[in-house]
């Protein structure tokens, strides 16, 4: 959905228009330099890299070169290996991640609400914040074998306990006059907390779900595929390029997926959250 | 509300206030600030209960809030609806709200967000929610403070023709004496804390008034002498 800009004659909107050829000027290279300047950052990375290995300041088992890694790319491209994890990761971390929003975002906002119900949970929330999901490994392959279950398990260790946190705040922060209008008009139980209380912390809770998204390395153990596994086999088979070649895959996922949840900011009754 | 008193901890608020509002009436609260008026209207919505004393109300009670009383999360034709919520049937529901947005001169606007509208706009969508349906008493807690010199003069005249349209009875605080002067039937000049009715003033002249009225102006005058504001008041 598209918000309608305000043309009506006689509002006040405040039409920015470039005053004088002074900021014309100044706007134009400024129009293209947000997409030119990580372009530059990255090409001067990739000659670094380039530079670092061509004059050996590691030896090449320690830092692949560009050129190795391309090479692994295209293996592991053509082998069929890397869209297959592609998929598989995705899968894993799709579904811990909806389970941990499904659970997480309800518990926030409950505890959110109830006084007593944070006084007894946050220190035991905060507790488990604190601890690596990488320590969980141990228990997810004793409680849940090997699969996708166990990554499953570790994404959404991962991500559950800083997005009920993340939540929980943002209810704590709702301007009270937003409950006494809720109380002028009737709104109670469920019907403020759906209607009111989660409306509210919405865009909170968009921007809690963006930071506590991530591909965990939560596959490294009990599964036979996925990226982290790669990273796992590549990395027990001195293989860095391929490693390399994986972590890039899982860096690009991560921006492309953290686009995509970018989208949901641009949402019509979220907006005000983020132009205030 | 009858010998009603009030108190944050130590500090007494509201002493012994009795004050009845006959139906359609517009009663100005005016006094300095921090003296107690927004306790008063927390205490007529039933937002804080008194220390002593009773409140009785007749009807359906509805607050206009100083600014940011809209859901930011719902569009403007959304907030109004807020107001018609007990209006079951969907088509009556409709036609309601198209009538309010009418009403406020908002036509084009019905699916702008608060955020996209000016302070003026806002405020004027405040006053269709709560003039939505069936509220009977609106209490409004200095509904024009927060908008620039010139709209809060509009809005006044604003208000005028929708209690018009729609009357009903209005509870309104503020600190602005010309807001009191052109508005009220009667003003109610409050003293410092423990606010109590130092000052009661009926004014008589139809509405719409000008500010350059004469009975706006005497009213002014009355107001501003009781509140020590007046050059005779202070010999230099």
């Amino acid at each position: 959905m598209e918000i309608k800009k305000m043309t009506r004659p006689g509002t006040t909107e405040k039409k920015m228009e470039p005053l004088q050829v002074k900021s014309k000027q100044h706007q134009k290279p400024g129009s293209k330099l947000p997409f030119l300047l990580p372009v530059l950052m990255i090409l001067g990375f990739l000659l670094l890299w380039y530079f670092i290995s061509y004059i050996n300041l590691f030896p090449a088992y320690a830092l692949p070169s560009p050129a190795s890694v391309l090479r692994s790319f295209k293996q592991e491209i053509l082998a069929g290996r890397l869209l297959n994890d592609i998929i598989a990761s995705l899968w894993r971390v799709a579904v811990g991640f909806v389970i941990s929003a499904f659970l997480g975002i309800p518990a926030g906002l409950w505890l959110g609400q109830h006084l007593r119900a944070r006084q007894a949970f946050v220190p035991a929330l905060n507790f488990f914040r604190f601890l690596s999901p990488l320590a969980w490994i141990p228990f997810a392959i004793l409680w849940f074998h090997i699969g996708d279950k166990p990554a499953v398990f570790l994404i959404f260790m991962a991500t559950f306990f800083p997005l009920a946190i993340a939540t929980m705040s943002a209810v704590a922060t709702i301007p009270s006059i937003y409950f006494r209008v809720a109380k002028d008009y009737n709104y109670k139980g469920i019907e403020l907390l759906t209607r009111v209380t989660f409306p509210a912390v919405l865009p909170e809770v968009i921007t809690g779900l963006r930071v506590s998204y991530g591909i965990v390395a939560a596959e490294m153990v009990g599964c036979q595929d996925g990226l982290g596994y790669g990273i796992w086999e590549a990395r027990n088979g001195l293989r860095l390029d391929s490693a390399v070649c994986y972590m890039i895959i899982i860096g690009l996922l991560g921006m492309g997926i953290d686009r995509l949840l970018a989208q949901l900011t641009k949402l019509p009754n979220v907006r005000w959250g983020y132009e205030r | 509300m009858e010998g009603v008193s009030h108190n944050y901890g130590s500090v007494s608020v509201l002493n012994d206030l009795n004050l009845v509002v006959n139906a359609g009436e517009v009663v100005v609260l005016v006094g300095p600030s921090g003296c107690g008026k927004t306790t008063i209207l927390n205490l007529l919505s039933g937002y804080i209960k008194p220390a002593s004393g009773i409140i009785t109300r007749e009807g359906i009670i509805r607050t206009v809030y100083q600014q940011d009383g809209l859901f930011p999360w719902l569009t403007v034709s959304e907030n109004i609806s807020l107001g018609l919520r007990s209006l079951k049937e969907p088509g009556q529901r409709e036609k309601e709200k198209r009538e309010l947005v009418e009403l406020i001169h908002l036509e084009g606007f019905e699916n702008h967000y608060p955020h996209q509208l000016s302070g003026g706009m806002r405020q004027r969508v405040e006053l269709a929610r709560v003039l939505a349906g069936d509220s009977d008493i609106l209490l409004m807690d200095e509904p024009f403070s927060s908008l620039d010199y010139q709209s809060r003069l509009r809005m006044r005249l604003e208000l005028v023709r929708l209690l018009k349209e729609r009357p009903r009875t209005v509870v309104f605080v503020t600190h602005d004496i010309e807001e009191a002067a052109q508005l009220a039937d009667r003003v109610l000049v409050l003293s410092n804390r423990p606010a109590t009715i130092c000052r009661e003033l009926r004014i008589d002249s139809i509405r719409p008034r000008d500010l350059t009225d004469h009975a706006v102006i005497e009213a002014m005058k009355e107001i501003l002498n009781q509140l020590g504001l007046q050059a005779s008041n202070n010999p230099i």
